[in-house]
């Protein structure tokens, strides 16, 4: 059996409270759900000058990166806090890919090739996105490697990518270890994704000419490293798109009349709104555990992190279903922001590895074997 | 007033030990010297058991007389009397009342019971149709009626108890709230045997109970707005408990999974692996709240916390009988016991299974429970009623 969990800090601090208003204010300020559809629905979701202004002013993009390198030297609470008011927005920003996991991945190469990309990164300058599938998990085995020609000469192609098209730079691992390459020298191919506010795309390399950062061996360290701690942070996200989705349908339910009275009034739903309630106060303590694990290098963070996306993952999809059903008709319309949040969730609940894929984690970690 | 810190509390606790050194004192008078050195509730007033310090430094005294193993209080046995009847007496009880109640409270010689639901009002508690009626001349209260799933009735010396004092006023009004002796002429406990077998609830019929007015717990009439203190500690008391990883109903689950391979199948597995994450996300949940309590942020998580533990333990135990195939076909004794306490892990799984269905009924049903949450936390609008201002008297039965 695991041993007992050191001490947790389940609350937000202060300081965390003035992140999220800071985050909240920027988001509904230029990034309702009227214009994030318009802009998804131009197959470029993302908006550059809104990036620029939540990375590089309220200097969210550097919260995991140490001050001598530029960043906040902040951590995974701070950054978690962000990815809870991004999911609140379903905002299109590459917040996760670049702020989180590619950052975390130079940080986890800790070589001087690595520094002054990071510095970029945190300076919110450079968009730099993992090559990896967004179904990459922490714990199954990395795809085959990119074929290294010689001299950084990439040649391969990654399907999935996420934000690979609002990226500078793609961090690839190539069989000579991994490689930061110009997005310009490789040729990405758009998928239309079943979640519109995070692009996938297809990247191919031909002979493409990337910088060496790292071995191999400790390339793959940094991406598993990299894997864990954007697994336990997009707990956030699906606390925030989950978050939004009850308190959307509530004021929904009090406001809608049927039979004469508030639909809210019958006790139906009710009592489904109050599960989900139930629901949404647990995974908040379960995303809250995973941040804190991460920021505090806690021995048992990966199955802090595997509970928090075995649990967080349903709660959103079923928060945003049952928001959609709980609106009726306009709930399965295009205009109501709705269905935004389901595709969200429903793509989050794939990324970064499934709910199954995580309860298998919970196994090892403790100790309850398969047959 | 001078803030009371942790190092103050250890250094009385020091105190204590040094008096009183738990390898050579009877349990009892250790017990008493606790709460007299005002470290039984350390949140309570002086001279009442406590010192008016911060609740959150319970745990603080509580760890360093574990450690120095002192004897506690067994708060599974005494668990209505601390977690509902003495905060109840705190904040409605005479000065009288506080010190003579709260002490052998504490420290478990005197247990007490919860005369609240009755054969016709159960959710619908403030139905009650029991009646008290004030004696000319001596001012004592006489009290007829039956109450019933009183747990711990046989062994309680006090009871809470709620009655009807004016029946021509709506329900919730003419109420009044009483504490009564459960050794008085009059009270007959009659053992309920349940679905485990055992009988760890009773009817109580009350005839003729002679109650004195120095036993009335606030004014006349104001007996609800009483009896929600005690049912909000009673929901309060079961969220605030600390559990570690993989404690609770979950342990026994577990520790058969790996022990027993023979017994594991894909399909259980997967039950257990589900099961096993929501526990630890219900212990963390338990975990936030009580660290939003300790912070002055007391939210609204608190009445969650039982409809989780009510669903969690009832699915947890019915894996547990599945998983031990033909052994899950036993059951491991039905002899009608009188038990002093519910203990879940002294048992075998079938009894787990049972007892477990009482958790989502005892103290307010899941489904009221669910309205509660629906209202208070979300704002959504209120069952429709039709009996407020009717008098209690001619509501329907
Ligand atoms: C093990 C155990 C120990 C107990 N110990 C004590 C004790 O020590 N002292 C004490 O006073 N009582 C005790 N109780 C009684 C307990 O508080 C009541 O059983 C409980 O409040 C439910 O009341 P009831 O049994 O009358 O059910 P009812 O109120 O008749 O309810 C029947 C069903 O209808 C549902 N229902 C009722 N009203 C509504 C509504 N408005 N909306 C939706 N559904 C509704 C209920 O949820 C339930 O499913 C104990 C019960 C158990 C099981």
């Amino acid at each position: 059996m695991t041993t007992a969990a050191a001490p947790t800090d389940l609350l937000y601090s202060e300081a965390e409270e003035e992140l999220r208003s800071a985050v909240r204010a920027l988001l509904t300020d230029r990034s309702d759900a009227r214009s994030v559809l318009d802009r998804a629905e131009t197959g470029s979701p993302h908006d550059p000058a809104l990036w620029h202004t939540l990375a590089a002013g309220i200097g969210a993009a550097g919260l995991l990166v140490p001050e001598k390198l530029g960043g906040q030297g902040a951590s995974h609470r701070e950054a978690a806090v962000v990815l809870e008011e991004l999911g609140r927005a379903v905002a299109p920003a590459p917040y996760l890919t670049s702020a989180v996991l590619a950052t975390e991945i130079l940080l986890g190469c800790d070589t001087a090739e690595a520094a002054p990309l990071l510095r970029e990164l945190a300076s919110g300058s450079t968009v730099c996105v993992p090559a990896v599938p967004l179904t990459l998990a922490p714990g199954a085995p990395l795809p085959a490697p990119v074929r290294d020609l010689g001299d950084g000469i990439l040649t391969g192609t990654v399907t999935s990518v996420a934000d690979a098209v609002a990226a500078d730079v793609l961090l690839v691992l190539a069989d000579t270890g991994l490689h930061a390459v110009p997005a310009a020298a490789a040729r990405l191919a758009p998928s239309v994704p079943l979640d519109l506010t995070r692009p996938l795309a297809t990247v191919t390399l031909e002979a493409a000419a990337g910088t060496r950062l790292a071995d191999l061996g400790t390339a793959r360290a940094a991406i598993a490293g990299a894997l864990l701690s954007g697994a336990g942070l997009l707990a956030s996200e699906q606390l925030g798109i989950a978050e939004w989705c009850l308190t959307e349908t509530v004021g929904h339910v009090r406001g809608r009349h049927q039979f004469n009275r508030p639909v809210g009034s019958f006790q139906a739903l009710k009592h489904r709104l109050a599960r989900l309630w139930l629901d949404v106060a647990s995974a908040r303590a379960a995303a809250r555990a995973a941040a804190d694990a991460l920021a505090t290098s806690a021995p048992d963070a990966p199955l802090t992190v595997a509970v928090a996306q075995a649990y967080c993952s349903g709660v959103a999809v079923r928060a945003a279903e049952e928001c959609v059903q709980l609106h009726g008709g306009i709930g399965m319309t295009w205009e109501h922001p709705a269905h935004l949040y389901l595709k969200r969730a429903k793509a989050d609940s794939l990324a970064l590895g499934t709910a199954g894929h995580h309860r298998g984690l919970v196994a090892d970690f403790a100790e309850l074997p398969a047959p | 007033m001078t803030v009371i810190t942790a190092e103050h509390l250890l250094t009385r606790v020091q105190g204590l030990l040094a008096a009183h050194p738990p390898a050579d004192t009877d349990r009892g008078a250790f017990l008493r010297a606790r709460f007299d050195a005002g470290l039984a509730w350390v949140h309570y007033p002086e001279g009442l058991g406590g010192l008016g310090a911060p609740r959150s430094l319970q745990v603080v005294v509580d760890a360093a007389l574990e450690a120095a193993g002192a004897p506690d209080n067994d708060p599974r046995r005494i668990g209505i009397g601390l977690g509902m009847a003495a905060p109840t007496i705190l904040a409605y009880g005479t000065d009288e009342q506080k010190r003579s109640f709260l002490r052998p409270l504490w420290t478990g010689e005197e247990v007490w019971c919860q005369l609240f639901s009755e054969p016709g009002a159960g959710s619908d508690l403030a139905a009650l149709g029991t009646r008290a009626v004030r004696e000319s001349g001596s001012g004592d209260w006489i009290v007829d009626g039956q109450k019933v799933w009183t747990s711990s009735a046989h062994t309680a010396r006090w009871a809470i108890l709620i009655a009807r004092t004016d029946p021509g006023l709506p329900k919730h009004q003419g109420i009044t709230y009483f504490l009564c002796d459960m050794h008085a002429p009059g009270v007959e406990v009659r053992p309920l045997r349940q679905i485990t077998g055992e009988a760890e609830f009773n009817e109580v019929f009350l005839t003729g109970v002679r109650i004195p007015d120095s036993h009335r717990l606030g004014a006349v009439g104001e007996g609800w707005a009483v009896a929600r203190t005690t049912l909000m500690n009673e929901r309060v008391s079961i969220g605030g408990m600390r559990i570690p990883r993989e404690g609770g109903m979950i342990a026994p689950v577990a520790a058969a999974w790996r022990e027993r391979p023979e017994l594991r199948t894909h399909a259980l597995h997967q039950r257990l692996l589900e099961l096993w994450v929501e526990a630890e996300v219900a212990r963390l949940t338990g975990e936030r709240l009580r660290q939003q309590l300790v912070a002055g942020q007391p939210g609204p998580e608190g009445s969650g916390m039982k409809l989780t533990f009510a669903r969690l333990n009832q699915e947890i135990s019915g894996l547990e009988v599945e998983l031990l195939a033909e052994e899950g076909l036993l059951y491991d004794d039905w002899t009608m016991r009188r038990p002093e306490g519910v203990d879940f892990t002294g048992r075998e799984a079938g009894y787990r299974y049972l007892r477990a269905k009482g958790n989502s009924i005892e103290g307010g049903t899941s489904e009221i429970l669910l309205n509660i949450v629906a209202e208070r936390v979300l704002g959504l609008p209120p069952e429709p009623r039709d009996d407020k201002d009717l008098a209690w008297k001619d509501l329907s039965r």
